[in-house]
């Protein structure tokens, strides 16, 4: 591992390991509402102000940290296992399976999906608390963000399954679901887990775009999203430079993977 | 002036001196400079239709005030009626009848002369059913046709099926068409012409070189040369381009964009009061809606929505959203609408002490700080609003804290506007909204389609067959007896008590009423935002550009 991967690691590590001591570093709390403090700038009451209904930025900036680098892993590996499923048996069974699986996933592929999260969105019943939001957000997101890695794992299944210890495993008279889970499946370990950690900055960044939407972490709940949304008004940008801080930190956490998954990748090649 | 007279007879003499005095109010400065320039500001959507009788969008009814002339205008900045093309106007007794005599020497953009055949002939295109007129569907009061009787060429009356409330203000909408003229509704009698179309892109009106207005020194109005309409639905651009020099006017500014102009530059911006516009919360109590019945009780139970009312803290709504540019809503009609508002009615205090208490008294109870109804059933419910607007999603973060102190837990759900209005008004499935009310119109006739019981717009429980509480069947009484009354005085008196009913009753929670933010280059002189739209150009013949 080199030095900035170890680095990188360290971000991680200490962004992670800020976000869950949140509850001492930030002890107001994400949803409490000073009213008469509405938009301040920092002080040292509010390390980072407060946003447009006087809540303390920093505390949602913690928060929201650890609601997205939580579930954007889990959506993540939600997703690789379908890929691993659907592209990796794909792959290895080929033929009218391989066709079929790869119609379905090119299909997933070419949806509008941004439209199709605001009908889902829009089906799901009304009256769920935020707790049960953030789970249903990043839910979504894992159960829908498969077919893009089904593709690598069909690609990587189908070389394998003309590999020549496969072949080897066939003749001494391995077959079916022993051989696709012992030799097989143990093979595509590397691709998956390059699949899951690239997924994680892709479903942080769609859950910021969804919160951009309205469409995400619901109220008073924070996420990276919905603290990327008060950067709409980019005509203040400037003149309120701490409000960049959720982006700052969100630019900093995606690099931080995208520098792990080089070394993922490199491990997986 | 008799703007509310039985027989409501208005004399161009009557207003001359109202009229004179406003008008030299606005344009002092602009008397003094010479004519020319172009005003430029942006539509924000395109316009559908140039044909003024077919506007149904705020852009097209733009185009239509620019470049329409009507018979009698309201003033936008005294909500008096005032003559125009019309010398004098009266309307019968039995609210049925108008008559017009009208002005003459007056020619359409092309040249071709005015007369009372030209009235005759837009009354018979506007009220024809084939054209669907949405303009023609406000004068549609009962079956039957509309007929229209030339006198002479200055002297036409229309003759309606049944009396119609509020006859003369209609015509603040109706502009006239001429009857023999080729270019059909391009030829036009107001102030400007259109006179480039670029679709997506800009509209440029010019000058009407037979518009017959003039000023004290008998210079032809307009002032300007012309007008340049860029379509830009972004705020975020069109206050950039403001900021620029890009572009003369923004009106309808958000509470936001006017702050931060304000501080850069306090002279551009104009803070006009209350508007019309107003923000209510509702809740779903009709009877088809898959919601569960415990919470339809609760919907339906006018101490429980009286209760919300007192609960939510207006000022903070008003101070935190809208940075003070926003009053406490009083009830259905703003002050700013100054004859309709009723004087009476008392604002809502904020008084989570007494919510409770109402609430106690109708059965609900606290449990470990959760309001629970006497089944034992937690309040909680949802409020969705359309996603996108900042200003409602805020409030209902608020409204979501407040009610929180009293036990109530509310869901706040965003949702793109046609699933929204989908829920509303196809499946009822939803708890409570909270959305807006654009009231482009003084008269309450306006909001027939919202206070009757039977409309599909009586957003709580609508197309009732027959009214389901004793309030609703008195408010379906009230509102036809204005409707179908001639006397204004009559008609307040039944629509303020409609207005007290809503205050009692709190079918709409009515939460705030946006001020009429502006904002206009110092560039620009005479210039008077004002409440009612179009907010900063309602007097365009008389703005003029500096420096040409």
């Amino acid at each position: 591992m080199s030095l900035g991967q170890r680095l990188a690691c360290a971000v991680l590590v200490l962004v992670l390991g800020a976000s869950f001591a949140a509850n001492w570093l930030a002890p107001a709390g994400y949803a409490r509402q000073y009213r008469d403090a509405t938009d301040a700038p920092p002080s040292h009451t509010h390390w980072l102000g407060t946003d447009e209904l006087g809540r303390d930025r920093f505390a949602r900036v913690l928060y929201g940290t650890r609601i997205s680098l939580l579930l954007a892993p889990a959506a993540a590996l939600l997703s690789t296992l379908l890929a691993a499923l659907i592209g990796g048996f794909a792959g290895y069974a080929g033929g009218a399976w391989k066709r079929a699986a790869m119609a379905i996933t090119d299909l997933f592929l070419s949806l509008p999906w941004l439209f199709l999260l605001i009908t889902a969105r829009a089906l799901l019943p009304l009256n769920v608390s935020p707790v049960v939001s953030v789970v249903v957000t990043f839910l979504l997101l894992g159960v829908l963000g498969w077919s893009s890695a089904a593709r690598v794992l069909c690609a990587s299944a189908s070389s394998l399954r003309s590999s020549d210890f496969v072949r080897q495993a066939r003749a001494a008279g391995i077959h079916g679901r022993r051989l696709f889970w012992m030799h097989v499946l143990p093979n595509l370990k590397p691709v998956l887990f390059a699949q899951f950690w690239i997924s994680i900055p892709v479903f942080i960044l769609s859950e910021a775009n969804l919160g951009i939407l309205g469409l995400g972490v619901a109220e008073p709940m924070p996420s990276w999203g919905s603290l990327l949304k008060e950067l709409e008004g980019l005509v203040s940008v400037g003149e309120e430079p701490w409000r960049l801080v959720p982006l700052i930190l969100l630019v900093i956490v995606v690099t931080s993977f995208q520098i792990v998954i080089s070394n993922q990748e490199e491990v997986a090649a | 002036m008799k703007r509310h007279s039985k027989a409501s007879t208005y004399t161009a003499r009557s207003c001359s001196k109202a009229l004179a005095v406003i008008l030299c109010a606005v344009c002092f400065c602009s008397a003094a400079l010479a004519q020319g320039g172009e005003l430029r500001f942006c539509l924000r959507s395109e316009p559908k239709t140039f044909d003024p009788l077919k506007v149904d969008d705020d852009a097209s009814g733009a185009i239509r005030y620019l470049t329409g002339g009507v018979l009698i205008r309201e003033n936008r900045q005294t909500q008096q009626l005032e003559p125009e093309l019309a010398l004098s106007w009266k309307v019968s007794k039995d609210g049925r009848q108008i008559s017009f005599r009208l002005r003459s020497g007056i020619f359409f953009s092309d040249g071709t002369p005015f007369s009372a055949e030209d009235v005759a002939y837009t009354i018979q295109q506007l009220m024809d059913p084939a054209l669907h007129s949405p303009t023609g569907d406000t004068f549609r009061s009962g079956i039957g046709s509309v007929e229209t009787k030339v006198i002479s060429a200055t002297q036409v009356s229309i003759r309606f099926p049944a009396p119609v409330a509020g006859l003369d203000r209609l015509f603040d909408q109706v502009a006239i068409l001429s009857e023999h003229s080729l270019k059909k509704e391009m030829a036009v009698l107001g102030p400007f012409m259109v006179a480039d179309y670029k679709a997506g892109s800009s509209i440029i009106l010019r000058r009407n070189p037979y518009y017959w207005k003039t000023d004290a020194q008998g210079r032809k109005l307009p002032y300007l040369d012309s007008i340049h309409l860029d379509i830009q639905p972004n705020r975020d651009v069109e206050l950039l381009r403001f900021k620029r020099g890009e572009i003369d006017l923004i009106n309808s500014l958000d509470s936001e964009y006017f702050d931060k102009l304000s501080a850069t530059s306090p002279q551009v911006v104009h803070d006009a009061g209350p508007s019309l516009d107003s923000e209510q919360l509702w809740f779903n109590q009709a009877a088809k809606s898959p919601i569960p019945g415990y919470k339809k009780n609760w919907f339906r139970s006018t101490a429980f929505r009286r209760a919300i009312s007192e609960a939510i803290n207006r000022d903070d709504l008003s101070r935190v959203v809208y940075h003070g540019h926003a009053q406490p809503a009083f009830g259905p009609v703003s002050p700013a609408n100054k004859f309709w508002f009723d004087n009476n009615l008392k604002p809502q205090t904020y008084d989570p002490e007494t919510a409770l208490n109402t609430l106690q008294n109708d059965g609900f109870r606290i449990e470990n700080g959760t309001l629970k109804d006497k089944d034992g059933n937690s309040v909680v419910f949802s409020i969705i609003t359309n996603a996108g607007n900042k200003a409602r999603e805020r409030m209902a973060v608020l409204i979501q804290d407040d009610l929180q102190k009293i036990g109530i837990h509310v869901n706040v759900v965003t949702l793109d506007f046609p699933s929204l209005i989908e829920r509303m008004t196809q499946t009822f499935d939803y708890e409570a909204i909270l959305l807006g009310l654009t009231n482009v119109d003084l008269d309450p006739n306006g909001e027939m389609n919202v206070w009757l019981s039977s409309s599909e717009n009586h957003q709580w429980n609508p197309s009732q067959k027959v009214p389901e509480t004793t309030w609703e069947a008195e408010m379906d009484r009230l509102m036809r007896a204005q409707a179908s009354a001639s006397d204004p005085n009559k008609r307040k008196e039944a629509f303020d008590r409609v207005q007290e009913i809503v205050a009692e009753q709190q079918p709409f929670i009515f939460l705030i009423n946006k001020n009429a933010l502006s904002a206009v280059s110092t560039s620009i002189h005479g210039a008077a935002p004002v409440i009612l739209s179009p907010q900063t150009y309602w007097n365009a013949e008389w703005l003029t550009v500096a420096g040409k």
